[in-house]
């Protein structure tokens, strides 16, 4: 029978099927930040060992400080949570970049530039945002904080096979069209629940040609379509990005991995539950509009007006959209005044985002009473970001330049206090527009890099396209 | 552990509200903030409470009607976003059991099952109508959940199938640990690594670093 790329990694991994379209599923890496430390007091609390310790990844991400300023010891970035993950890690055995180390980053960055997600296998982690490392060709999913203590026990997860979706990205993307510009587009067409639990394949013509990083990026936000999983066959561009890396296969494993993994495609005649084609080719760089990733609009659209839409439920959806953003029907999304700008999270803080967005602000400054951040998503980007100089175009610009960690993302980074303040309008580019994402009663819009860039030098949401000389 | 889940009679509340993310049903506060004044305050806090702590009269769980409700029924893609279990606990903590929705998020669905909460998924025409019966009449009527029997009964006495995985139903029906309940497959999972590691090597052949546990 002809089997969708999902479907064959799947199957190399159930362990047992447990009726009702349940499977025990066995987890080939487990990534763990440090936020969830305490799951290990559970473990031992259970009186149940560390099934596999070489297949743990402990991270220090979510509640790291990014910028020093906020610092009480300039020189140590450690808090109760990451010295938590680290007893842990010497307790049991595991690897854990923490913020001492070179490659400490957040979760989906680290298991991506380590090589811990490999096409092919399965990779799980507490945070929704892991379906970012699909793009690698394997399969990953997300869970609540107690089934944390469930792989650590069992190394195993309890699955439902999930429906399959097929989203391709036919066309060529318009010059200054980013990856990020083409996945608000995706997720505007599909819809924030069209994806509802599905294991979504992104392929077509600007899937393939997408660099291995803005494929990070698309599926990343897979999960605000719904899906509970993402991947992409992976190919020249993904055994490149891994080779050589760390936990990848070396040398004769290599080449022996290489053979299997290239047999990873979804058989021609493979039947999906849902396939869906999106013609990228005119899609404008995007922006959104409302508290949901499915409001995004062409920067030089007009916000919608929901007495356009006949369907009651989306219509008062779309107003507290709305009432929370403050913007009205009808009225120019470009130019809308903001407070802040936020260029970071595992959706793009990789060094091509970054040096998208440093491009646009070379020699440039951010507008009076914008305050802005870059967070680089691990410290090796970090380093590569100096060397090329782009840290000093982002300082020079007026930019904070911190350290790698979630920080603004979630608003929960530095124990809560690296988030907006209630009323603040912010153009950040990570993946949640939800209210309150950034803090109490702030205000997010979503866009690439290179658009967060235009708004932090324009001080309104801007159309980088047309930014001037 | 949960509490072992048979029989759930008592009022339901209608929010027909689709794609309610998890941190709207339960917000992510501050450490600073200290605790909620009730248990079960965390449950939409953002929109049971105003910026005083004051509660909002027109939210429907404020609503004296609606303030013992053990149901939720609920719109489409309830529970969809981040994979925050508080949403799930915040519920309970309340004293809703049951969700009754035309779907939901698929880990809030798993979640469901760890904290003792019954998920019911049904047409969304049958969703509509038993919000119609949470929401007519003075007072609300008693809806009841029989897991035994696997059937949901409106107060109009109109039944609606529950339909759960089986190995689902006898670990709400048990209060069963996850990890419980898959240790009993513990033989399968380690045959499965070695046959795994056996014929693909390079995948499993990490190196680890020195442990304090011998
Ligand atoms: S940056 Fe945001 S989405 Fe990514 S891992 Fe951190 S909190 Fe999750």
């Amino acid at each position: 029978m002809p089997k969708t790329l999902f479907e064959k990694i799947w199957d190399r991994h159930v362990v047992a099927d447990l009726g009702g379209g349940f499977a025990l599923v066995f987890v080939d890496r487990h990534v763990i930040p440090e936020i969830t430390y305490n799951r290990f007091r559970e473990l031992e609390s259970k009186g149940l060992p560390l099934r596999h310790p070489e297949l743990t990844f402990g991270v220090s991400d979510h509640t790291v400080p990014a910028l020093w300023a906020a610092l009480e010891k300039p020189d140590d970035r450690s808090n109760e949570f990451s010295r938590g993950m680290k007893a842990a890690s010497l307790k049991y055995g595991f690897h854990h970049f923490d913020v001492d180390g070179p490659d400490q980053g957040i979760s989906h960055i680290v298991a991506a530039e380590q090589g811990i997600a490999l096409p092919g296998t399965t990779l799980a982690c507490v945070d929704s945002h892991v379906c970012t490392v699909g793009a690698l060709g394997g399969i990953s999913w997300a869970f609540g904080g107690s089934e944390i203590v469930h792989v650590l026990a069992t190394q195993t997860s309890i699955l439902r096979k999930p429906k399959t979706m097929r989203i391709s990205l036919e066309g060529a993307p318009a010059p200054g069209v980013t990856p990020k510009d083409l996945t608000l587009f995706t997720i505007g067409r599909v819809g924030a629940a069209g994806g509802l639990g599905c294991a979504v394949e992104f392929a077509g013509e600007a899937v393939r040609s997408m660099p291995m990083e803005g494929r990070f990026t698309l599926c990343n936000m897979a999960v605000e379509l719904g899906a509970s999983f993402a991947t992409i066959a992976p190919d020249e561009a993904a055994f490149e990005y891994l080779k050589g890396r760390r936990f990848a296969p070396q040398g004769a494993d290599w080449d022996a991995a290489i053979a299997d993994w290239r047999e990873l495609v979804s058989d021609p005649d493979a039947a999906f539950d849902r396939d869906v084609t999106i013609d990228v080719s005119g899609a404008a760089p995007q922006v959104t509009w409302g508290i949901s990733p499915q409001d995004t609009i062409p920067i030089d659209g007009v916000v919608p007006d929901p007495a356009d839409e006949p369907d009651v439920q989306k219509r008062r959806a779309m107003q507290a959209g709305l009432d929370h953003t403050g913007l009205r029907p009808g009225q120019k999304i470009e130019g809308t005044k903001i407070d802040f700008v936020f260029i970071g999270s595992c959706t793009n803080n990789r060094i091509s985002d970054l040096r998208e967005a440093a491009a646009v602000l070379r020699g440039r400054r951010i507008a009076d009473g914008v305050t802005g951040w870059v967070v680089p998503g691990s410290l090796r980007i970090r380093a590569q970001a100096e060397e090329e100089g782009l840290a000093r175009i982002f300082t020079e610009a007026g930019f904070n330049w911190g350290f790698p960690g979630c920080s603004m993302c979630g608003g929960q980074g530095n124990g809560f206090t690296e988030r907006l303040k209630p009323g603040m309008r912010a153009v950040s580019t990570i993946n949640r527009n939800l209210p309150g994402r950034q803090g109490p009663g702030s205000i997010t819009h979503l866009a690439s890099p290179p658009m967060a860039a235009a708004a932090a030098v324009a001080g309104r949401i801007a159309d980088v396209r047309r930014l001037g000389g | 552990m949960a509490e072992p889940f048979t029989m759930l009679t008592g009022p339901a509340a209608p929010y027909l509200e689709e794609n309610v993310a998890t941190n709207v049903i339960s917000v992510q506060r501050p450490h600073s903030a200290g605790p909620y004044k009730h248990p079960g305050d965390e449950l939409f806090f953002g929109l049971r409470f105003d910026g005083d702590g004051n509660e909002i009269p027109d939210f429907v769980l404020n609503r004296p009607r609606y303030r013992d409700s053990r149901f939720l029924i609920a719109g489409a893609n309830f529970g969809c976003a981040s994979s925050r279990e508080a949403a799930v606990t915040a519920l309970s903590a309340f004293g809703i059991r049951c969700v009754v929705a035309p779907s939901v998020g698929d880990i809030f669905f798993n979640n469901c099952f760890k904290f003792g909460v019954l998920p019911v998924l049904l047409p969304e025409a049958d969703v509509l109508s038993l919000a119609e019966e949470a929401s007519s009449g003075e007072t609300s009527g008693e809806f009841s959940a029989d897991l035994l029997a696997n059937l949901l009964t409106a107060p109009s006495g109109k039944t609606y199938p529950i339909s759960l995985p089986e190995f689902r139903r006898t670990q709400l029906l048990e209060g069963l640990d996850e990890i419980a309940l898959t240790m009993r497959n513990a033989g399968d999972i380690a045959a499965f690594h070695s046959a795994a590691a056996a014929e693909r090597p390079y995948l499993y052949r990490l190196e680890r670093p020195v442990s304090d546990i011998p």
